[in-house]
């Protein structure tokens, strides 16, 4: 066999083994669910994995005749973790399409690797960092639920009008997240005439917060805090273990359900701390009882309501599937058809509708809340102001708004 | 002032908890040259077991009790099945504690979720107390420091005025000639490690208190450890102390005046012994 025909079997057994692959795909899809079932994040990653089942039961686990394939893979929380195990997904696994991550620093981390394989379809679980999707997006990663700094938008304006804060401190985690957040409260109060003289930010995954606590400024008017899961609940029970008495205004995951579900002395001061998110609990509309309602009965061992995390994965998850109908479960033309329904899809979500920009980043509602305590004794986040159809820009010019840069420990900045 | 004052109070406490963590990890070390990984774990079980406790007794007391006996047995099973067979065979040993680390980690994960737990502090030891230069402080942060005083007087005294403390300094030197006296090494050696692995137990209720409960803590508290001992010398007491007192000071004014490389200045200093002093501060070759 002469070296030319040898090469030319071996591509001929390369297009064949493609085709083979090809013929598998349509009539199984394969979606990867990637999540934080290892350190701090860990319970968020629990709700993660719950709203995909819920969602892929909810549909028998099948679009137009063809089967889904659910394959899970647990990151830490940590950026390159997220990507190894986005990459074997990918790679090993052959998913088509892939659901996740959790936190913010694996977004960007993930969304960088969605560039180099543009034939499969990325869509964003509950990571939330702004330039994700806000600073050379790829164009096939999907976000349907709002960045970090959306979250806070109407948080700054209610602080500043209705509680009349003017000078605030801020202490936060030190990563993508916490300054996304940080920008979302600080561009309102800042714009306002509020002041920030301190910014104080601690490395995730702090144990002891009392020498940040003991960095706060005496004479301001109250404390934000931007810390999610087990350092929230450390942060805020050293703050009142220290016996400070300035109000604390709280970021979106200081104050989340699953903190907020946690048992604890802290749990006595929390009450009628504001904060803002993409979800809220005990709004009174149908769409919204039916969804807690059904969460409670499917998982009554998870939390009192349904999470964020679990939220935002419903809602990556339920796009795909209405995409996925849309298009009849056709993946072919490297899912060109499929990425393109994608990027249309509406949803009627349980806090009201959720679109697309021209980014791939969702347009949706914002709740600012306070904590309050139920009937039944259990804390949850309270409505008290709802901000509608809150783009990434928030509102402000897109071309201004990406000219300032992105968020990081000096900017923004209004000591 | 008060800053320094105060960050140096953070400092001090936080070593208090770290010793008492690390005491059980290095007296290990010392006894059966077996670098525990699995130390984390048995923290992390005895917080878990500390909260269960709390939780359907409603006493502080009973909790640290329960803690401590939870996690003696686990140690006490560990050591039976798993370490004892392997007497000086060091890496394989290693190997096995990471193992079990890891699915003790995911069994506490099944058992307790992922969600934060906290001990409720008794009501004594809730609150603060002024203090001059710092200011108001909470009472139970400084009962640490009194509690890590305690651990270490009282494992002095076992070490040094006691026969079985004796027994296990002598293993320490020379197991072999210890055999030939007539005692049985491998029971001492699994008490020891009983009563670590209690120690640790005990240490994760206090954590439990003072901080939090969360999946992770394991590795967190493991590395702490390592470094800890790895600063003041492994297998020894007094270097553990040390080793803890310089890695939560560097770690709380880290936090307070660099903020942003805090997480690393704990790995420098250890880089810097390492590099000066292989065997740490108060180490000698094994």
């Amino acid at each position: 066999m002469s070296k030319k025909t040898f090469r030319k079997l071996a591509v001929s057994f390369a297009v064949a083994g493609v085709f083979a692959t090809h013929a598998y795909a349509q009539d199984t899809i394969r979606i990867g669910g990637l999540a934080t079932l290892d350190g701090p994040f860990a319970v968020l990653g629990q709700e993660a994995f719950r709203a995909m089942e819920l969602a892929f039961e909810e549909v028998g686990y099948e679009v137009d005749g063809k089967k889904i394939e659910w394959v899970k893979e647990s990151s830490d929380g940590r950026p390159d973790v997220a990507l190894t195990k986005a990459r074997k997904l990918i790679e090993q696994d052959k998913v088509d399409i892939l659901i996740g991550p959790v936190s913010g620093g694996e977004g960007l981390a993930v969304k960088e690797y969605a560039k180099s394989v543009p034939d499969r379809t990325f869509v964003n679980g509950f990571s939330a960092a702004q330039e994700t999707t806000l600073v050379s997006p790829a164009s096939n990663f999907f976000r349907f639920s709002a960045d970090g700094a959306q979250w806070q938008a109407g948080l700054g304006n209610y602080v500043y009008d209705e509680k009349g804060y003017r000078t605030v401190a801020v202490v936060s985690g030190d990563y993508s997240f916490g300054y996304t957040q940080v920008l979302g409260f600080m561009s309102e109060f800042c714009a306002k005439g509020g002041r920030v003289p301190e910014k104080i930010w601690v490395p995730n995954g702090t144990k002891d917060f009392s020498s940040a606590i003991s960095r706060i400024p005496e004479n301001v008017d109250a404390v934000y805090v931007m810390l999610g899961g087990a350092d929230a609940v450390n942060f805020l029970s050293q703050y009142y273990q220290s016996g400070s008495d300035i109000p604390l205004v709280a970021g979106s995951n200081t104050v989340e359900q699953t903190v907020l579900s946690t048992k604890g002395p802290f749990q006595r001061r929390l009450e009628g701390i504001p904060s803002a998110h993409m979800v809220a609990a005990g709004l009174e509309d149908d769409a919204y009882k039916s969804y807690v309602e059904t969460y409670r009965k499917r998982f009554p061992d998870g939390l009192s309501a349904p999470s964020a995390p679990y939220y935002g994965y419903y809602v990556a998850t339920k796009a795909v599937l209405a995409a996925l109908d849309e298009v009849d479960g056709d993946l072919s033309d490297k899912q060109a058809k499929f990425q393109e329904a994608l990027s249309k899809v509406k949803l009627d979500t349980a806090f009201g509708p959720v679109e697309l920009d021209e980014n791939r980043q969702a347009i949706a509602n914002i709740y600012v809340t306070e904590v309050a305590r139920g009937d039944d004794g259990v804390l949850f986040n309270k409505v008290v102001k709802k901000v509608s159809g809150v783009n990434q820009v928030l509102g402000q010019d897109r071309a201004e708004f990406t000219a300032r840069g992105v968020p990081s420990r000096d900017y923004p900045d209004c000591p | 002032m008060k800053q320094l004052a105060l960050s140096m109070l953070n400092g001090i406490t936080l070593a208090a908890l770290y010793f008492v963590v690390a005491s059980g990890f290095t007296i290990i070390f010392g006894m059966m040259r077996v670098v525990n990984m699995a130390h984390g774990s048995l923290y992390l079980l005895g917080a878990y077991l500390g909260y269960s406790v709390a939780d359907s007794t409603g006493s502080w007391g009973l909790s640290l009790a329960g803690a401590a006996a939870g996690s003696a047995v686990a140690g006490l099973v560990m050591h039976k099945v798993f370490l004892s067979r392997y007497q000086g065979q060091d890496l394989r040993q290693a190997l096995i504690t990471i193992g079990l680390s890891i699915i003790i980690a995911d069994l506490l994960l099944a058992g307790y979720g992922g969600l934060t737990y906290q001990l409720e502090i008794p009501e004594v030891l809730y609150g603060g107390v002024r203090l001059p230069v710092a200011g108001g402080y909470p009472i139970f942060r400084l009962t640490l420091i009194g509690f890590a005083i305690l651990v270490y007087f009282a494992l002095w005294l076992l070490l040094h005025r006691t026969k079985f403390g004796m027994i296990i300094r002598a293993a320490v030197d020379d197991r072999n000639m210890l055999s030939a006296t007539g005692i049985n090494v491998p029971v001492v050696s699994t008490c020891v490690f009983a009563l670590a692995a209690g120690l640790v137990g005990v240490a994760g209720v206090i954590g439990g208190s003072a901080l939090s409960i969360a999946p992770g803590d394991d590795v967190h508290y493991l590395l702490s450890s390592l470094v800890v001992v790895i600063v003041g010398g492994m297998g020894n007491l007094k270097g553990a102390a040390i080793g803890a007192l310089l890695i939560g000071l560097a770690e709380q004014l880290g936090l307070a005046y660099f903020p942003t490389y805090s997480a690393i200045i704990s790995f420098a200093i250890m880089v810097a012994v390492l590099a000066y002093r292989p065997y740490g501060l108060f180490g000698r070759p094994a």
